[in-house]
Order: C-alpha cells, then structure tokens, then sequence
C-alpha cells in the first residue's frame, strides 16, 4: 500500500471484487436457469399487455414556426434584464456607463432582429 | 444604498477578444445589406482583416501580465501565446473556408434549409454560390475561443465553451456535398457536445460547493489550505475533465470525432482540428495548472491513463481506416493523447512542449486537410484510400507535399512532428512519467504505419481509371498549403524560433 499508485489499490481490489461478483452471478444464472425459453403470442411485442398503439409516431410541425420561436427568445431575453434594470438604472451609483453597457446589450440583440428582417423571414408569404 | 463600482476592464489586455466579436456582429450587418454579388468578397476580407488586426494586438500584448474583469480573465503568458496561434491558424483555416476555384460556389451550401434531394435542392447544389454566413459564425467561434484560453473562472470558461462551441455545431452541417452525411455529424456533434456541456457545468456546481468560489486562484487556496474531505473536490475535478477531455478528442470521449470530422466541410474540419484543439487544450492546462495543481498527485494517473489509452486506441483504429478524412481523424485522436502527455509532464516544461506541439500540429494538420480538398472527382472529394492509389504519378507535386505532411505526422526528424514529440516527451521524463513516454513511444510506432501505408499506395502503386485528378487550386489554397508545409518544414530545421517563445510565455499568473 506504499509507493505512488499504492492509494489506488483500495480501488484497484474494488474493481477486481465488482468483476468477480458479475461473473458469478450471472454464471450461476446461466447454469441454474432452463433452456427452453417460452415464446407465447405477444412475447416480442413492444408492450406485452394494453392497448395496441393507433397510428404513427410521425406529427408534422410546420417548420416555420422555429423563426418565431428564435424571435421571441430575442425579445423575451431582452426584456427579462431590461426590467430590473429600468427599476434601478437611475438611481446614485450607476450612471452613464449602466446605460450604454445596456444600449451595448440591446443593440447585439437588435442585430438578430435586423439581420431576421433583412432575409425576410418577417413575412409570412 | 452603497455606490456600485464598475468593474476596471484592461481595454488593452482584451482588445483582441473584442476587436472578434465586434468583427463578427458586423458581418452580420453585412450579411443583412450588402448586395449578394459582393457578399463574398466583402465577408472574406472582413473576417481576414479582422483576425489579423486580432493578431497584430496580440503582439502587442506579448509582454502583458495582468488579470482583468475582476478576476474573470487572465491574459497572461500562456493565454497571449495560445491567442496569437489560434488567430494564426485561424487565418489559414479562413484561407481554405474562402477557396471557390475548386468548387463552383464554394465548399458551403447555399441554403442550408432545403430538403436534401429536392429538385430544389438539385438545382442550387449545381450553381448558387455557398452561404457566406460562415464567416461571420466562424468569427464568433474564434471570439469564443480567445476568450476560452483567457477565461480565469469556470462560469466564463463554461460561457466561452458555449460560446465558440455553437457556432461549431452549425458550421459543421453546412457541407454543400453528402449532406446529409454533414448534418448527420452535426446533429451528433451538438447531442454529445451538450452532453459534455452538462458534465462541465456540473463539476463547477460540485467544485463551487467545495470551494465556495468559480475563480481558478480561490480553487487553488481551497484545495490547499480547506481540511474538509475533498470528495467534492475531486468529483467536480473529473466532471470538469470530461467537459474539457470531450473538446479534446480525447478516449473514452472521442467517439464523435471520426463522424464529424468525415461530414464536416473539409475547411471546417481542418479549423476544428487546429484551432478547438488549441483552444481546448489551452483551457485544460490552465485548469490543471492553476486550480488543481495541488492535486496533481491524485489526478496524475487517472488522466495519465486517459492520455496512454487516448494514444493506443487512436494509433490502431487509424490503422483500420479506409478514408482519408477518417485517418486524420484518428490521428487527431492520437496527437491529443501525445498533448496529453505534455499536459501531464507539469512544470514549465509541460506547459512550453504542449504549447510548441499545438501550434506545430495545427500547421500541419491545417495542409493536410487542404491537400484533401484538392484530390476530387465528380462527386466532389475522393475521400475512399483507394483512389488515392497512384496519385504520386498522376500528380508529384501534391503527392510530394502530402507525403511530407504524413512523415511529419509519423514523426520523422527534420519535421516539426519529430520536434514536437520529442519535446513533450523529454518533458514527460523530467517530469517522471517513464510509462507515458513508453506507451507514447509504442503508439507512434503503430501509428507510423497507417501514414507510410498511404505514402505507399500513392507512389508505388499504378494509377487506375478510378484515380481522380487533382484539381489546380486557387490562390487562397495554395497559400494556407504553403503556408502549412512551410511552417512544418521552418518549426523542423529551426525549432528554437518558437520554442524560445514558448519557454517566455510558459508562466500562468493567478
């Protein structure tokens, strides 16, 4: 237990006694249990007991609608730090820089909404 | 209520990270008005002349030392030199991202929304010029990625990760050929990417309820000084390893590499190549370096055996590969297990090899993966090993320049590759890791071999009707080639040149 990778070995017996363990048990399944495994009617089914599933699994969205999810996290994340800002952005302390470190923010996200209405995406044809 | 002081931003020190980001929101607006025709042009030498006016700061700040941002960010030896290699490599990877001599339109698709197959679809992979968005998504991830190797605290080294790894995501399924083959790798990039994400920021939350702070130096106290059990400590470790080991490529987290590296546009893969690895591997050694370096007792051996199974799993898969994309991949997976070792070797020592290795890979895997954009047929690359068979007669020139690439890549003196290793495993035996260069030692030889295989397929071998032609490459590739084969051949004869500015920067600040 000495030297540099000693410490390891609690580790090292840990793994040895996990291995050792799984070969067991399941070599005992294997030697215990029947061969002849049973295969009744809906055995291999994806469900062996309820209804059956009705139709596919396939629903279409339409995928124009990823647009306005992107834009309306624009402005939701936009106005989720506006708010307590508006609150406290006037009083002692914070000053000019307060204001054009959030006109900085709300420009970078204003860039997403112009580059959105540039390629036309505003307009549902 | 109590004055709020703003906190004191060095403007200087954080120049080049700005001067990125505020590149890329420009070529955002610049997407948005200027007409399509001049889109391209107007883009390519934005982004280019943004990186360099990046780079020109960079060494400017050579000799800066200072953490800024209240603690957030270090911009000291190491981030400075890791910054001016990832804007060089950068600028060569932009070079390839530019070519549309090759192609007609480029190596991107021009609407990536487009069902594949369509008519549509047909008609625009045929003429349209490729998106020129890439630009500016490349930007913000070069941005990201200046900011990662900077980043001093684990919450702005997560939003870096997240930063430069988005934009990675999409570049990644932008392929103008097999596309389905590229969105396929890039859906599975971000899966496992997020994935990682996750395992990265859990290790912050288990690291901060140890610690009581995110910022590296705080750990650092933390770890020596607290006589609390350090369970949280080493269990916030490993997960923050994880994150970092998945960027890395490293075993047992490289699974994705070979997929994405095979789908991604070639010029997109040659930049995650050399630049995430910088990155990356930039943000792991500050990380191990500054934070646990208390503990590199413990962490030692565990990531001492990621670093030998990274290197022997990459070394033989790379010998069962029949594409040349999934080769270099392979080798990818391989060189970070040897920056592993480097990683591992501690010290200043550790710190300069590893720095040397990553700027010397980068160059060649960089020429590398500009070789394969030129060897093409009908279908566009002819990735299959087998087509390359005879290229040697039917081209000499680029079946030179590649051959010497791939002996670089084996390691043979007189190529940064043989300097390269040489140096971080001289570092690993003053450091005292024996069995990592041995194991290092073993897998190049191994890995020697799936190189001089294609060497050999591409001069001794006859050329069939199936060999395809090397198409004449344009200005921009020509030059990210020469500039590669150059700096591989330059970082071999005269090593000193750089590895005397690693040695300077080999030094983090707390």
């Amino acid at each position: 237990m000495e030297g540099y990778l000693g410490s390891y070995a609690t580790l090292g017996l840990l793994l040895l006694a996990g291995v050792l363990f799984f070969t067991a048990a399941f070599g005992a399944n294997r030697v215990l249990r029947p061969s002849a495994p049973a295969d009744p009617f809906g055995k291999r089914e994806p469900y062996e007991c309820g209804l059956d599933p009705v139709g596919g699994d396939w629903a279409q969205a339409q995928i124009r609608y990823y647009v306005y999810a992107y834009l309306y996290v624009l402005f939701a994340v936009e106005s989720v730090f506006l708010f307590p800002w508006a609150v406290v952005f006037d009083r002692p302390g914070f000053g000019v820089t307060t204001v054009v470190e959030m006109a900085v923010f709300v420009a970078v996200l204003a860039l997403g909404i112009l580059y959105a209405w540039r390629k036309n995406v505003l307009r549902w044809s | 209520m109590e004055d709020l002081k703003a906190p004191s931003i060095d403007y200087a020190a954080v120049a080049p990270i700005l001067i990125l980001f505020g590149a890329a929101c420009l070529g955002v607006v610049v997407e948005a008005f200027v007409p399509r025709r001049a889109r391209h042009a107007v883009q390519l030498t934005l982004a280019l002349l943004a990186t360099l006016a990046g780079l020109v700061v960079v060494i400017t700040q050579a000799s800066t030392r200072v953490t800024t941002a209240v603690g957030a960010l270090a911009i000291d030896g190491p981030a400075v030199f890791l910054q001016g290699a990832i804007l060089v490599l950068a600028l060569v990877s932009l070079l390839l991202m530019g070519e549309r001599k090759l192609e007609p339109g480029g190596a991107f698709v021009p609407q990536a929304a487009i069902t594949v197959g369509s008519e549509a679809d047909e008609r625009q992979a045929a003429r349209a010029p490729g998106l020129t968005e890439v630009y500016p998504i490349s930007l913000f991830a070069i941005a990201g990625m200046l900011l990662f190797v900077a980043a001093n605290d684990l919450l702005t080294m997560f939003i870096a990760l997240e930063v430069f790894s988005l934009p990675l995501y999409l570049l990644c399924a932008l392929a103008r050929r097999r596309r389905l083959l590229s969105q396929e790798a890039a859906l599975k990039y971000f899966l496992l990417g997020s994935y990682a994400s996750a395992f990265f920021l859990f290790g912050v939350a288990l690291v901060y309820g140890f610690v009581g702070a995110v910022d590296l130096a705080s750990i650092h106290t933390a770890a020596a000084e607290s006589d609390r059990d350090p369970l949280l400590l080493y269990a916030g470790l490993a997960l923050l390893s994880i994150g970092l080991l998945f960027k890395t490529a490293a075993v047992p987290f490289h699974v994705w590499t070979p997929d994405v590296y095979q789908g991604a546009p070639t010029p997109v893969t040659a930049f995650m190549a050399a630049c995430t690895k910088v990155a990356a591997f930039g943000a792991l050694l500050r990380v191990l370096y500054v934070g646990f370096n208390g503990l590199s007792w413990d962490f030692t051996p565990i990531l001492g055996v990621v670093a030998v199974l990274t290197m022997i799993i990459g070394a033989v898969l790379a010998v069962t590969q029949t594409d040349i994309k999934r080769l270099l991949a392979y080798s990818s997976i391989a060189n970070a297990g040897y920056l592993l070792v480097g990683v591992l070797a501690s010290g200043e020592r550790g710190l300069a090899s590893t720095m040397f290795y990553l700027v010397a890979y980068g160059f060649s895997v960089l020429a590398a993966f500009a070789v394969v954009t030129l060897v093409r047929d009908a279908d566009g690359e002819a990735g299959h090993l087998s087509r390359w068979a005879g290229l040697g007669r039917r081209s000499p020139l680029i079946a030179g320049l590649f051959t010497f690439i791939l002996l670089a890549f084996a390691g043979i003196p007189l190529t940064s590759g043989f300097i390269s290793k040489f140096a971080v495993f001289a570092a690993a035996m003053e450091g005292g890791q024996t069995w990592l260069v041995i194991a290092g030692v073993i897998s190049s030889i191994v890995l020697a071999f799936p190189y001089l295989r294609v060497v050999v397929m591409m001069w001794l071998s006859d050329p069939s009707d199936a060999t395809p032609t090397v198409s004449v490459p344009g200005v921009l590739t020509t030059a990210a080639l020469a500039i590669g084969v150059a700096m591989t051949l330059l970082l071999g004869v005269a090593p000193s040149l750089l590895l005397d500015l690693t040695t300077g920067a080999a030094e983090f600040v707390q």
